[in-house]
C-alpha cells in the first residue's frame, strides 16, 4: 500500500527496545519536497520512527522503502553508504564535533564521501552563507551561539544535497525566535533543493513549517490529514 | 610531576562567595575533604570505577616505589650473606694451624648450560669442623649439600646431565636461607676426602669474610642515580595521570554542588578529598602489591633475578616518604588540574582561550642539563670526586625531566600547524589541538624511561665495548678450553682420552705445559735468566699451535712466534743441542733463590725453527714443542694440564658431556667455553633489565592512555551516535582513535631517543669512551609502536558499542 | 461570550444526551446541568425552546405524554434525522477561535456517552488547528513586521488550543471513567 510517487514509505513497523514497545505498527510515506512532522507525546516513539526510517535501527517487524528500495534488505555499509549520500540529519544537541571549525563539520560528510577538502569546504561555506552562519566559519562550536551551531548543523545536513533530510527536535535546545529563524532556513533550504523533510518535533509552531502531520501515539502513527 | 597547563588565572577566590560563611580555615578543608571523601566512597557505581581506577593506578606505583625502597636493604643483606659464607682469612698472611676445626676449602663452582653454579669442595681436618651459614652438617668426601634450587634442577628431566655430573655424591641435606643469596640461587657444597692445598685448597678456621668494601666506583654512583630517575620518574607521573582518572565526570558531579550552594573552593576542597581518598586506597592497595609481588620474587625467577621476601624489607624512612607525598601529591595535582577549570553551578567551563604553551622555560631544563654535562670533567674510575658525581646526576636528571616538560610543548607545537588531511587524520589531530594536555602528560612518562633507557644502553654498550670485541678466539676449531693445575702427561692424555669419548666431541687437543730456563750461570749482559715455555703434544695437537710440517714422535722443535725481539728471546734459551732445566726453581735467579734438584734435559739437535699459529683459544705459544716421545712429562715442574676440545654444535649438550667427563677427571679442573665475542653476561643483563623496565613502563602508560580513551569516548556518545547517524564508517573513527594516540606517542618517542642519544651521547663523552652502538633504541620503537596498536585495539570494542545508534535516544 | 457558545451547541448537545434514550424535558436539564452546566445550570426554558426547535425540524420526536401532578411531562427521542446531525456537528472541527474549550469539551464528553471515538473529534480539531497555523505561519514569512507580531499573536493562541487538545487526548481514559456511569 505505498502510495503513489513516495519517495520513502514504512509499512507495519515493529520496535521493541526490551520491555518497551517503541513502534507497534506504524505506517510514514513522505514524497519528494514534502516536509512532513511527526509529532506526539514523549515516550511515543516518534525519534523510533525517525531512527527506522533513516536506517540507523532496524525495525523488529515491518518494511521500509526508499526509492525502490528496501532499506530492511539493505547491509549496514549499503545502509551507512545511503545516509550519507542520500540522507542529511540535524539533532537537538551534541551533533558538532566539538575540536573541528564550523566549516569543517559542515564539510566532513561531503569528506566521508572522499571529496577534497579544499572543495568541501568551498561548497560548504555556500551553505553557510544561505544559513547564515558564513561568520562563524572558523569558529569552533563552542564558541558559537545555539542557533548559530544550529543552523550549522542544517547546513551540514543539507551540504550533501540530500533528498531526505532526518530532523530529530531541531529547535528543541533554542528560544523561539532562534528556533523559528532555524525553521525558515531549513524549510526555505529544503524546498529550493527538493529535499523531504521527517520533522520529529513536539513544538506545535514548529509543526506548523510542515505540509502534513502525523501522529505518533503509543507507537502507532496516525495521518492528520485524513481526517479532514 | 609534568606542568602541562598554563591556563590564565584560575578563578579560585577572585569573588567572595556572598553565601553563608561555615567554619573556615582547616575546619573547612576537614569538613569538604571529609564530604570529598564521602563521595569517594557512596557516588554510586560511577564514584566507585573512578575510585577503584586511581587506587589501582596509584597502588601500582606505590607497589613499585615499596620495591625500589627495598633496594638498599635487599641488596645490603644479600651483600652479607655473601660475606657470611666466604672462608674468613684466606687473603691474609697467616698461616692457620690445623685444629679439630678446621676444614680445606677450594672455589669449585661449574656452569650448566646458561647458569652459573656457585660451589666449593670442602674437608674437615678433624671431628668438628667449622660450617658455612646455612649447612646442618658439612659434607665428607662422596656428599654433597645443595641449594633447594640446585636440587629442583638436578631431579628435573633439563637437569638429568646435571645430576650426572654429581653421581659421585650423595646428596645429604640442603644449604638454608643464611647460607644463600637468592631463593634460586644454584650453589652446593661437596665434601672431599683427597683435598690438598696442592690443589689450591685453603685452611679455613671460620667462614665470615667481609672484603674491604671498595667506596663505591663513582660512574656507578651516576649509573645507579640515572636508573633510579628513570624508573622512578614515569611512576611518579603515572600516580599524577591516576589520580586525574574520571576527572571530567567527576566536575560535572561537583557542578551539581555549585547549585546547592558549594563554594568555589569548596568544590576544589571536596575534589581534593575524593583524589585523597582514592590514594589512601591506592596506598593500600600498594601495600597489598608489593607483599604480594615480595612473595611471587621469591618463587618465581625472571631474568635471573630472585630474592627472598624477607629481604624486601623497605627502608622506613622512604616509606615514610612515600606513605606522605602520595597522599598530598594527589590532593596538589587535583587542585592543580582544576586551576584551568571553572566549575560554575550550571555546568563546568574549561578554558578554552588556554594561553599557547611557553617554550623558553621548557627549554631551559633540558639546556642547562647537557651544558652541565658537557662542562663536567672526564670521569675516570680512579678520580672520583663525590662533588661531581652529584652534578653528573643532576645535569642528566635535568635533561630528562626537562625532556618531559617539553614534551606538551612539543605535542601542542607540533600539532597546532597541522591542517587537512584525511578525515580521520583531521579529527585526530583537530583533537589533539584543542586538548593536548592529558594525552602529552601520558606520554612524557614514557619520554622519561626512554630517554633514560636509550641514553644508559649508549653508556653500557659503550663501556663494555671492550670486553664486547673479538677475543681472537676461534671457535670454529675448538668450542671448550679446559685446564687444570695439576701437571701430568697421564692426565692430558687422560683429558683427551675421556673428552674423546664424551657424546658429541669431534676432537681435543691435549697440552701439557710448563716454563724451562737454560742452566747455568748468568751470562753478562742476561739481567734475568732465560725462560721460554715448553709445550708437550702429539703431532696432531703440535700442529694446531704452529706450522710444523713434516712431524713424527720423538721431534722437537723450536718455535718462534714472528716478533723479533720474542724470538731472540726464546732463542737464548731454546738452543738446540744444548741442555735446557726442567726445574727452573732448581737455578733461580741467582744460586741464593735455587731450590729443589736439577732436572736437565737436552734439546735435540735435529729441531727445527717453525713459526707458531693462534690456537682456537687465540693464544699463541712461543718457545719449545716436544712431542711426548723425546721427554718424560713427569720430569717437568709446576706444569699445568691443557685440553682443547672441539664439539659438534649440532649436538645439544655436547658441552655439558664435556664438563661431566671434566668433573669425574678431577671435580677441580675448569672449564671455559670459547666464543668469538665474549658477552659479557652482567651487561646483556643489564641492557635486558632497562629495556624491559622501559617497556613496563610504557605499558604502564598504555594503561592510562586506555583509560582516558575509554572516558572520552564515554562522553562523545551522542556525538558518535550523530556521526553514526550520517554514515560515519567505523573504520574512519577507529584510525582517527589510531592517530589520537600514535601522534603524541610518535612525537614523544622521537623526542626520547633524540635526547636520549643527546644524552647518551654526552655522557659517553665524559666517561671518555665512544658511542658503540647508535640503534639501541629500535626495540623501543617497536615497543612504542605495539602500545598505539594496544590501545586503539582496546578501546575498539568501547567505539563499536559507542557507534551504535542507542547513543541517540538517551533522551 | 460563554452563552452564546453555548446556545449554539445546547441544541447538538440535548440530541446527544436523548441518544443514550428518551428522556422527559426535566430529565435532559438535569444531565446537562450533571455533565455540563458546571456553576450555570440551564434554565428550563432554555430546555423547552430548544426541544420545541428539535422538534419542527424533526430531530426529536415525542415519544409520549405523561400526565400526573403539576406540569405535562413530554417523554422526547431522537429521530435517524438527529443522530445524523449529531453525528456531522461532533466530526466537523470547531472553527479555531478563542474560548472554545466548553464546545469542545461538550463534544468530547457526548462522543464518550454515545460511545463515539472521542480521539478522532481532538485529532480533527487538532489537524483544523495545525492548518490555519500553516496559513498564519506562512503569512508571517511573506509579512512585514505587524503581519508577524499579529500573526504570532494568533499563533501563540493557537498553540496553546493545541496543547489543551493534546492533554485531553492523553486524559481521555479517565475522562471515560468519570463520564460514563459504572
Amino acid at each position: 500500500m505505498t502510495p503513489a510517487g513516495s519517495l520513502l514509505t514504512a509499512d507495519g513497523l515493529r520496535k521493541v527496545y526490551g520491555p518497551t514497545t517503541a513502534l507497534d505498527g506504524a505506517d510514514f510515506s513522505i514524497h519528494p519536497g514534502e516536509i512532513v512532522a511527526v509529532m506526539g507525546p514523549s515516550g511515543s516513539g516518534k525519534s523510533t520512527l525517525l531512527h527506522c526510517l533513516a536506517g540507523i535501527v532496524r525495525p523488529d517487524a515491518g518494511e521500509i522503502t526508499y526509492n525502490g528500495q528496501r532499506l530492511t534488505d539493505m547491509n549496514d555499509t549499503a545502509l551507512s553508504a545511503l545516509r550519507r549520500s542520500e540522507f542529511g540529519f540535524v539533532f537537538q544537541f551534541g551533533q558538532l564535533v566539538p575540536e573541528l571549525t564550523c566549516v569543517e563539520n559542515v564539510a566532513l560528510p561531503l569528506r566521508l564521501n572522499g571529496a577534497k577538502r579544499k572543495d568541501a569546504e568551498r561548497t560548504a561555506l555556500t551553505w553557510m552563507e544561505r544559513l547564515e552562519v558564513d561568520d562563524v566559519r572558523d569558529k569552533r562550536p563552542g564558541q558559537a551561539s545555539g542557533g548559530q551551531g544550529q543552523r550549522v548543523a542544517v547546513a551540514r545536513a543539507l551540504v550533501t544535497s540530500p533528498r531526505v533530510l532526518f530532523a530529530d527536535e531541531p529547535t528543541g535546545a533554542l528560544d523561539s525566535l532562534n528556533g523559528e529563524r532555524v525553521m525558515e532556513l531549513l524549510t526555505d533550504a529544503a524546498r529550493s533543493t527538493n529535499a523531504a523533510v521527517v520533522l520529529v518535533t513536539h513544538e506545535t509552531r514548529v509543526a506548523a513549517y510542515s505540509d502534513r502531520e502525523i501522529v505518533v501515539r503509543d507507537g502507532k502513527s496516525r495521518d492528520m490529514e485524513r481526517l479532514v | 610531576m609534568s606542568t602541562t597547563r598554563t591556563k590564565p588565572a584560575a578563578p579560585a577566590g577572585a569573588v567572595p562567595h556572598p553565601g553563608p560563611t561555615g567554619p573556615t580555615g582547616a575546619r573547612a578543608w576537614l569538613r569538604d575533604l571529609a564530604m570529598g571523601v564521602r563521595f569517594a566512597v557512596g557516588g554510586g557505581r560511577e564514584g566507585w570505577v573512578r575510585t577503584v581506577l586511581t587506587a589501582v593506578g596509584v597502588g601500582l606505583g606505590v607497589a613499585l616505589l615499596l620495591g625500589a625502597a627495598s633496594v638498599p636493604d635487599l641488596l645490603a643483606n644479600r651483600d652479607a650473606r655473601a660475606a657470611a659464607r666466604n672462608p674468613a682469612d684466606t687473603m691474609s698472611a697467616k698461616t692457620i694451624e690445623r685444629t679439630d676445626a678446621t676444614i680445606l676449602t677450594v672455589d669449585a663452582g661449574t656452569g650448566f648450560r646458561d647458569s652459573e653454579i656457585g660451589g666449593r669442595s670442602v674437608r674437615a681436618d678433624g671431628d668438628h669442623p667449622v660450617r658455612p651459614p646455612g649447612v646442618s652438617e658439612l659434607p665428607k668426601g662422596g656428599e654433597m649439600v645443595v641449594s633447594p634450587a640446585l636440587r629442583d634442577l638436578m631431579n628435573s628431566s633439563d637437569g638429568k646431565l646435571l645430576k650426572q655430573r654429581f653421581d659421585d655424591y650423595r646428596i645429604i641435606g640442603t644449604i638454608g636461607e643464611p647460607g644463600l643469596i637468592s631463593p634460586k640461587e644454584l650453589y652446593y657444597y661437596t665434601g672431599s676426602d683427597t683435598l690438598s692445598k696442592a690443589q689450591g685448597a685453603h685452611r679455613v678456621e671460620a667462614f665470615g669474610y667481609h672484603e674491604e668494601t671498595e667506596p663505591l666506583d663513582p660512574l656507578l654512583v651516576v649509573l645507579v642515580v640515572l636508573i633510579c630517575v628513570v624508573l622512578l620518574t614515569p611512576v611518579l607521573i603515572f600516580i599524577g595521570t591516576a589520580v586525574r582518572f574520571g576527572g571530567d565526570r567527576r566536575d560535572q558531579r561537583l557542578a551539581a554542588l555549585r547549585l546547592v550552594g558549594a563554594d568555589r573552593r569548596g568544590v576544589r576542597r571536596i575534589a581534593a578529598g575524593e583524589a585523597l581518598f582514592g590514594a589512601l586506597l591506592g596506598l593500600a592497595l600498594g601495600a597489598v602489591f608489593f607483599l604480594g609481588g615480595r612473595e611471587l620474587v621469591g618463587v618465581v625467577d625472571i631474568w635471573k633475578v630472585s630474592a627472598f621476601p624477607s629481604d624486601m624489607v623497605p627502608m622506613p624512612g622512604l616509606t615514610a616518604v612515600i606513605v606522605v607525598a602520595v597522599p598530598v601529591s594527589s590532593v596538589l595535582v587535583t587542585l592543580v588540574s582544576l586551576r584551568a577549570v571553572a566549575i560554575e553551578p550550571l555546568g563546568v567551563v574549561r578554558s578554552t582561550t588556554a594561553r599557547r604553551r611557553r617554550l623558553w622555560w621548557r627549554l631551559l631544563l633540558p639546556v642547562a642539563g647537557l651544558l652541565v654535562l658537557l662542562n663536567q670533567d672526564q670521569v675516570t674510575r680512579t678520580g672520583g670526586e663525590d662533588v661531581q658525581v652529584y652534578t653528573i646526576a643532576a645535569g642528566a636528571t635535568l635533561t630528562l625531566v626537562g625532556l618531559a616538560t617539553l614534551m606538551p610543548w612539543l605535542v601542542e607545537a607540533a600539532v597546532a600547524q597541522l591542517r587537512g588531511g584525511p578525515v580521520p587524520w583531521q579529527l585526530a589531530t583537530r583533537r589533539l589541538q584543542l586538548s593536548s594536555g592529558t594525552a602529552a602528560r601520558a606520554v612524557s612518562g614514557i619520554t622519561v624511561a626512554v630517554a633514560g633507557a636509550v641514553a644508559l644502553q649508549m653508556l653500557f654498550a659503550s663501556m663494555h665495548d671492550e670486553f664486547n670485541t673479538t677475543t681472537d678466539q676461534d671457535p670454529r676449531r675448538a668450542q671448550l678450553n679446559v685446564s687444570s693445575p695439576e701437571a701430568s702427561g697421564p692426565l692430558a692424555q687422560r683429558m683427551i682420552d675421556d673428552f674423546r669419548a664424551a657424546k658429541g666431541v669431534k676432537g681435543v687437543i691435549g697440552r701439557v705445559s710448563s716454563y724451562v730456563v737454560r742452566p747455568g750461570e748468568m751470562k753478562s749482559g742476561d739481567d734475568m735468566r732465560p725462560t721460554t715455555e715448553l709445550s708437550v703434544g702429539t703431532c696432531a695437537t703440535l700442529r694446531e699451535l704452529a706450522r710444523v710440517g713434516p712431524c713424527k714422535d720423538g721431534d722437537a722443535f723450536v718455535v718462534h712466534s714472528g716478533d723479533r725481539e720474542l724470538d731472540q728471546w726464546v732463542d737464548r734459551t731454546a738452543r738446540p743441542g744444548e741442555q735446557v732445566e726442567l726445574n727452573s726453581e732448581s737455578w733461580g735467579d741467582d744460586a741464593s733463590e735455587a731450590r729443589g734438584k736439577h732436572r736437565p734435559w737436552t734439546l735435540p739437535k735435529s729441531a727445527r725453527t717453525i713459526t707458531s699459529r693462534p690456537d682456537p683459544a687465540g693464544d699463541r705459544y712461543s718457545g719449545i714443542f716436544v712431542t711426548p716421545g723425546a721427554i718424560d712429562v713427569a720430569k717437568l715442574a709446576d706444569a699445568s694440564t691443557q685440553a682443547l676440545v672441539q664439539i659438534d654444535p649440532k649436538v645439544t649438550d655436547a658441552e655439558e658431556y664435556v664438563r661431566n667427563a671434566a668433573t669425574h677427571i678431577d671435580p677441580l679442573i675448569r672449564v671455559y667455553t670459547i666464543r668469538m665475542v665474549e658477552r659479557d653476561k652482567q651487561y646483556a643483563s643489564v641492557q635486558k633489565g632497562l629495556q624491559a623496565g622501559a617497556i613496563a613502563t610504557m605499558m604502564l602508560i598504555a594503561a592510562s592512555m586506555l583509560v582516558s580513551t575509554l572516558e572520552q569516548l564515554r562522553e562523545r556518545k551522542r556525538l558518535l551516535a550523530a556521526l553514526t547517524a550520517f554514515g560515519t564508517r567505523r573504520s574512519s573513527m577507529a584510525w582517527s582513535m589510531l592517530w589520537q594516540t600514535a601522534v603524541p606517542v610518535v612525537l614523544g618517542l622521537g623526542l626520547a631517543i633524540s635526547g636520549g642519544l643527546a644524552l647518551g651521547f654526552v655522557m659517553c663523552r665524559m666517561v671518555d669512551k665512544t658511542v658503540s652502538d647508535w640503534l639501541v633504541f629500535l626495540p623501543l620503537c617497536a615497543a612504542g609502536a605495539a602500545l598505539v596498536a594496544a590501545v586503539t585495539l582496546l578501546s575498539l570494542p568501547a567505539l563499536w558499542r559507542m557507534m551504535r545508534p542507542d547513543g541517540l535516544r538517551t533522551e | 461570550m460563554v452563552c452564546i457558545v453555548l446556545r449554539m451547541s445546547i441544541g447538538h448537545t440535548l440530541l446527544g444526551l436523548l441518544e443514550s434514550g428518551p428522556r422527559h424535558g426535566y430529565d435532559l436539564k438535569r444531565a446537562f446541568d450533571e455533565k455540563f452546566g458546571h456553576d450555570k445550570p440551564l434554565h428550563y426554558g432554555q430546555v423547552y425552546s430548544t426541544m420545541s426547535r428539535l422538534l419542527k425540524n424533526g430531530l426529536v420526536e415525542v415519544d409520549g405524554i405523561e400526565a400526573g401532578e403539576g406540569p405535562e411531562r413530554k417523554r422526547y427521542a431522537i429521530t435517524e434525522a438527529g443522530i445524523t446531525d449529531v453525528q456531522r456537528w461532533l466530526a466537523t472541527p470547531e472553527k479555531p477561535e478563542p474560548y472554545l474549550q466548553s464546545t469542545l469539551y461538550t463534544k468530547v464528553v457526548l462522543a464518550l456517552l454515545t460511545h463515539r471515538d472521542a480521539a478522532d473529534i481532538l485529532d480533527t480539531q487538532r489537524a483544523e488547528h495545525l492548518r490555519l497555523m500553516r496559513i498564519l505561519t506562512d503569512r508571517k514569512r511573506r509579512g512585514d513586521l505587524a503581519d508577524q507580531l499579529i500573526c504570532d499573536h494568533a499563533l501563540f493562541h493557537l498553540e496553546a488550543d493545541l496543547r489543551w487538545l493534546e492533554l485531553t487526548s492523553a486524559r481521555l481514559g479517565k475522562l471515560a471513567k468519570e463520564v460514563l456511569p459504572g
